[in-house]
């Protein structure tokens, strides 16, 4: 079996027929990122631990015991989730050596069902980021031309996909967060309703706007991970108690009916040629796959960035609050305590433990929400966000899916773009609007620019229709043109 | 300090010519096992951060999920204190940084509390007053710090306990006042089980904010915030002392600052926390990890149905259908369990009356003296109903109920077997009445004279005479019949 | 604009310590940032309730039942300083 091509379904099947162990899977994978990580700087931490549990799930398995749908798959987890016993750093100094006695419900729900956790993924800094530069343990490069970013903020879950350092891997997405490094990787990347999958255990940035999702090879593992991640948890109050689809099972190709929308705010963009000849020809697939193209409208989408860097930034800087040098986490080095005031503990603290771009959002936030300035930003935000909703809502009555570039361009070289706050915040215009209107989006892989950048297509669906969404990326996936101009699959330059 | 008041027109008292103006807010631990957004145990006697799991110390990524009792108690009290609830009700984050708040906020709620507009009626003697309630809020409470000079220590057990933030209207004019008024809000939520009320332990703190103005004058007065106040005597003191400092001040030329300040019960003043520099910015917003709260009207109509009687209703019954005097009903009205041991002995006996006497006098006595709770009294309610009982029959007479009724708080027997054992029973039987009647009367032949002579005044002698030849047994009524058919013969 | 005092203020606010030069920085792209953001102030919200969650979630609510995942040492595992079973910090009062 070649494991870094196959299917989760496929090794799951041979691991419970026992033609292959959890621990030979397990130490191919160490082996792989052992050997590649160090061109890429994908992981922050490795599991040390993660052969023993392998062998755990080798053993449970020789001993007839059941063993969930993920049975012996190698995981890679974003280190904003925490793990149980295992470093989680949210790719922050002042979290630098934090170990959770408790496992996020996405790691919890993913150990139950038989997957091994290989280690946690580079990240921006608290997912404050869309290049992977603001992390405090280093940059992550881009698999496909180390020069480039692997976008972010799960860049170093995106890149360990593409690499195949792992077989799938778990990121968040708070404003493009798992959709831009998916697309800049070449990869699968989901983001799920808002409520889809439980928040807890996921060091928040944006609790309105955060959600986990699978960033994978194909759209198959991403509807299997889905459905062993989502469902409610008496743990976050703001999960749905809806039952979750067999996404797998009930993924289609069939675009027959369909109705894809194309919003015309979109095309006032100023788009990289390569990413228009992509999107279009995305557009002719589906057509030719009898899908129907309608034209739709979301004159707020305009609004997106404003709006979500307001609403994101005001609630950061509530929920980094906590980052404070007395329960966990980073204090500054005081010679004495009996002399300080309390003032100068807490910020020094924390000025030393945030870096630049999460303390520049905590000031943007705690400025949007001082008095004064709380209705001009943070309220008016909130109140466009609801119109937003509503322009979403009736464009959803007239069409299943919106098709849209993920990006304005392929993936930038580092560096290229950090050093202007609004330049930088200007990228995500296609990606926030969906986190604001709470719904699902995903990013498939189609094509590539004439460098070589791989590049996605994005699919944002109605609430909790996630699988209409995917059931369109499963059709785009098989005329995606992922080829070279000699017909064989292309692979990154780190593989 | 001038204690003979004079009173202005609405009856408020007037302090050197000025009259205070205060509002409480209590905070009300609510009684839940676990607190109210994650599943630590709350009990007050635990070790030193027991209580504690990665959601109640702001652990990276924990969320707050809303315990459904605390909502409850919160209902009924705001019911009970004839709030409007809100249908959507709203937690917010108050942000600020203190060792002692986990997350670097508290959740609560700001400008949609559950509970709106109610009030309470106090009694001030003969007088009554009804104080406005302007809301009622949910909030968790932060830890507690332990402060040792060179450094401070900190113990979450506390953070993260349900707490009722209820606000009165600045309605009250008199020490005596606040301290009735929070009195009365213990009375509500002891009725309604929703907290233990126990004030030193802290599950029921007083913040005061007092401010003085002149006799006539419009606007308030700056006021001042008086915290820490563990006991109703505190809060009355404190605001007594407060009042007269801030008439020095005025008086002195000087103004008053808006701070907080805390009581010292040893030396009876109160004294000023550091005043904060700058003005706090609690940058309040809706706390996105929690929905509002949602209640319809049929959920809030059941809480409704499953109120107790309150004390005022209950004051007004006991006068009205059991015949008890204002006095009477007041004092058994105060504290649920004493109104519930009341209630049980008076329909056991059906001599609502007797019940009353004995409880007032000879039971509140003894529980005092012994510092026992009325739900642990030895003598249970059945067993002070048979006493009642067997006096009315006239098995024993109401003096020999007093020695029963000291051997069954001793013994925790039953009156029967007492009077049994002891052989006390009342002696009704004519014949052996007679028998110890005619002795005495021939015993003493002067006297027997005297009151056939008109003195009747002897007949008080006769009796003595003829309870202490009986031990006390004989029945009174029978005794005084016959002694006079015997006189007067 | 945002001036460097008006920045010190935010950063007391927050908690976070910034050096003049850091200051000036912030200042100026804070300033710029909100200066392109000011154009939500546009669209009319006359009226409008704000949103907080956006997709529908049912009310959810939990038992009133205590228990404890975890041992105090596990809560106190990570703490940059302890006093026995508490937290240690500068004094306070």
């Amino acid at each position: 079996m070649q494991l870094t091509e196959a299917s989760f379904k496929e090794v799951r099947d041979a691991v419970l027929k026992k033609e292959i162990s959890a621990v030979e899977i397990t130490k191919h994978f160490l082996t792989r990122s052992e050997k590649l990580n160090p061109q890429l700087n994908a992981y922050i931490t490795m599991n040390t631990e993660a052969l023993a549990e392998a062998q755990k799930i080798d053993q449970r398995i020789a001993q007839g015991e059941a063993v969930g749908p993920l049975a012996g798959i190698s995981f890679g987890i974003k280190d904003l989730l925490c793990t149980r016993g295992l470093k989680t750093t949210a790719g922050s100094k002042i979290l630098g050596n934090f170990i959770p006695p408790y496992d996020s419900t996405v790691v919890r729900r993913l150990k139950n069902a038989g997957a091994i956790v290989l280690g946690k993924m580079n990240l921006d800094e608290f997912a404050m980021g869309s290049s992977n530069e603001t992390s405090f343990f280093g940059k992550c490069h881009n698999p496909w031309n180390t020069n480039h970013v692997p976008g972010g903020s799960s860049g170093g879950s995106a890149a360990a996909q593409a690499s195949r350092l792992v077989m799938g891997t778990i990121g968040t997405d708070t404003g493009g967060s798992i959709r831009q490094p998916a697309s800049f990787c070449g990869v699968v990347g989901v983001k799920p309703t808002y409520g889809r999958i439980s928040r807890y255990g996921i060091v928040a940035y944006a609790s309105s706007l955060d959600q986990a999702g699978p960033i994978v090879s194909s759209i198959e593992d991403a509807a299997l991970t889905l459905e062993v991640i989502s469902g409610h948890d008496e743990n976050d109050s703001t999960t749905s108690q809806k039952t979750v689809p067999a996404f797998s099972k009930n993924l289609s190709r069939n675009m027959k009916g369909m109705k894809i929308g194309l919003l015309k705010e979109y095309k006032t963009g100023e788009l990289h040629f390569d990413i228009t000849k992509t999107f279009e020809r995305a557009i002719e697939e589906l057509k030719k796959a009898g899908a129907e193209i309608v034209e739709v409208s979301v004159p707020l989408t305009e609004f997106a960035v404003p709006m979500y860097y307001l609403i994101a930034a005001s609630e950061a800087s509530s929920n980094l609050a906590r980052y404070d040098g007395v329960k966990f986490g980073y204090r500054a080095d005081f010679k004495d305590l009996s002399s300080l005031s309390l003032d100068d503990f807490y910020s020094q603290t924390r000025g030393e433990g945030f870096g630049k771009e999460v303390k520049r959002r905590i000031m943007l936030g705690t400025y949007c929400l001082s008095s004064g300035y709380y209705d001009a930003y943070y309220n008016k935000a909130c109140q466009v966000r609801r119109l937003l909703r509503e322009q979403y809502l009736e464009v959803f009555k007239t069409c299943d899916a919106i098709l849209s570039p993920v990006t304005t361009s392929p993936a930038f070289k580092i560096g290229e773009r950090s050093s202007d706050a609004l330049k930088m915040y200007l990228n995500d215009i296609f990606t926030t609007a969906t986190n604001l209107a709470g719904l699902p989006g995903l990013s498939v892989p189609f094509g590539f620019s004439e460098q070589g950048l791989p590049i996605g297509i994005q699919l944002t669906g109605a609430h909790f229709e996630e699988q209409k969404i995917l059931n369109v990326a499963y059709a785009l996936e098989e005329c995606a043109q992922l080829t070279n101009a000699n017909g064989q699959k292309r692979i990154p330059d780190v593989y | 300090m001038s204690t003979n008041l004079q009173t202005n027109n609405v009856g408020a008292p007037i302090y050197r010519g000025f009259e205070a103006v205060i509002g409480i807010e209590v905070h009300v631990q609510l009684k839940t096992k676990s607190k109210i957004f994650s599943t630590d145990a709350t009990n007050f006697d635990a070790a030193d951060n027991e209580n504690t799991t990665p959601v109640s110390v702001g652990m990276p990524g924990t969320l707050p999920v809303l315990n459904r009792k605390a909502i409850e108690y919160a209902i009924k009290t705001g019911l009970a204190l004839g709030c409007e609830i809100r249908n959507r009700s709203v937690f917010s984050r108050k942000n600020y940084f203190y060792p002692d708040l986990p997350k670097g906020y508290q959740i609560s709620q700001y400008d949609k509390p559950i509970c709106e507009n109610g009030s309470v009626e106090i009694t001030l003697g003969e007088r009554k007053k009804k104080i406005s309630i302007t809301r009622a809020h949910l909030e968790e409470d932060a830890g507690k710090s332990i402060h040792l000079g060179d450094y401070t220590l900190i113990n979450y057990n506390r953070a993260g306990i349900p707490l009722l933030e209820i606000v009165s209207g600045p309605e009250m004019s008199s020490p005596q006042e606040a301290a009735e008024y929070a009195k009365t809000i213990r009375q509500i939520v002891r009725y309604l089980d929703v907290c233990d009320g126990n004030l030193e332990e802290g599950s029921l703190r007083c913040d005061c904010n007092v401010s003085v103005r002149r006799v006539g004058a419009e606007a308030l007065g700056t006021k001042v915030e008086l915290k820490n106040l563990n006991s109703f005597r505190f809060v009355e003191k404190a605001i007594e002392y407060e009042i007269d400092r801030q008439i020095d001040e005025i008086e002195s030329g000087r103004a008053i600052i808006q701070e907080t300040r805390l009581y010292d019960p040893d030396k009876n003043r109160t004294f000023s926390m550091r005043t904060k520099e700058n003005a706090q910015d609690y940058r309040y917003f809706p706390d996105p990890d929690l929905l509002p709260i949602f209640f319809d009207e049929s959920q809030i109509k059941e809480y409704r149905s499953l109120l107790p009687e309150l004390p005022s209703v209950r004051v007004k019954r006991f006068q009205a259908a059991l015949g008890l005097s204002e006095y009477d009903a007041q004092i058994l009205t105060a504290e649920k369990e004493v109104a519930d041991y009341f209630e049980a002995v008076s329909e056991k006996s059906g001599q609502p009356k007797t019940a009353a006497n004995w409880i007032t006098t000879d039971l509140m006595r003894e529980l005092n003296a012994a510092k026992i709770d009325i739900s642990k009294s030895p003598i249970t309610p059945q067993a002070l109903a048979e006493l009642i009982n067997l006096i009315e029959k006239g098995v024993i007479s109401g003096k020999i109920a007093k020695t029963v009724f000291a051997e069954m708080w001793k013994t925790q027997n039953s009156a029967d077997s007492i009077i049994q054992e002891n052989g006390l029973t009342q002696v009704s039987d004519t014949s052996v009445i007679e028998k110890i009647i005619d002795e005495i009367l021939a015993a003493n032949p002067s006297q027997v004279a005297e009151y056939r002579a008109g003195k009747t005044k002897v007949f008080g002698f006769f009796v003595g005479a003829v309870m202490k030849a009986s031990k006390g047994q004989a029945n009174p009524d029978t005794a005084n019949q016959i002694l006079k058919i015997k006189l007067e013969s | 604009m945002i001036d460097p005092e008006a920045i010190q203020n935010i950063a007391k606010l927050a908690r976070l310590k910034v050096t003049a030069e850091e200051a000036a920085e912030l200042g100026e792209q804070l300033t710029k940032v909100l200066a392109h953001f000011q154009q939500i102030s546009q669209i009319d919200t006359a009226g409008v309730e704000p949103l907080v969650t956006p997709s529908d979630i049912d009310f959810y609510t939990r038992p009133d039942v205590a228990h404890n995942p975890n041992t105090t040492e596990e809560i106190l595992q990570n703490a940059p300083e302890k006093g026995g079973n508490l937290f240690k910090v500068p004094p306070v009062v």
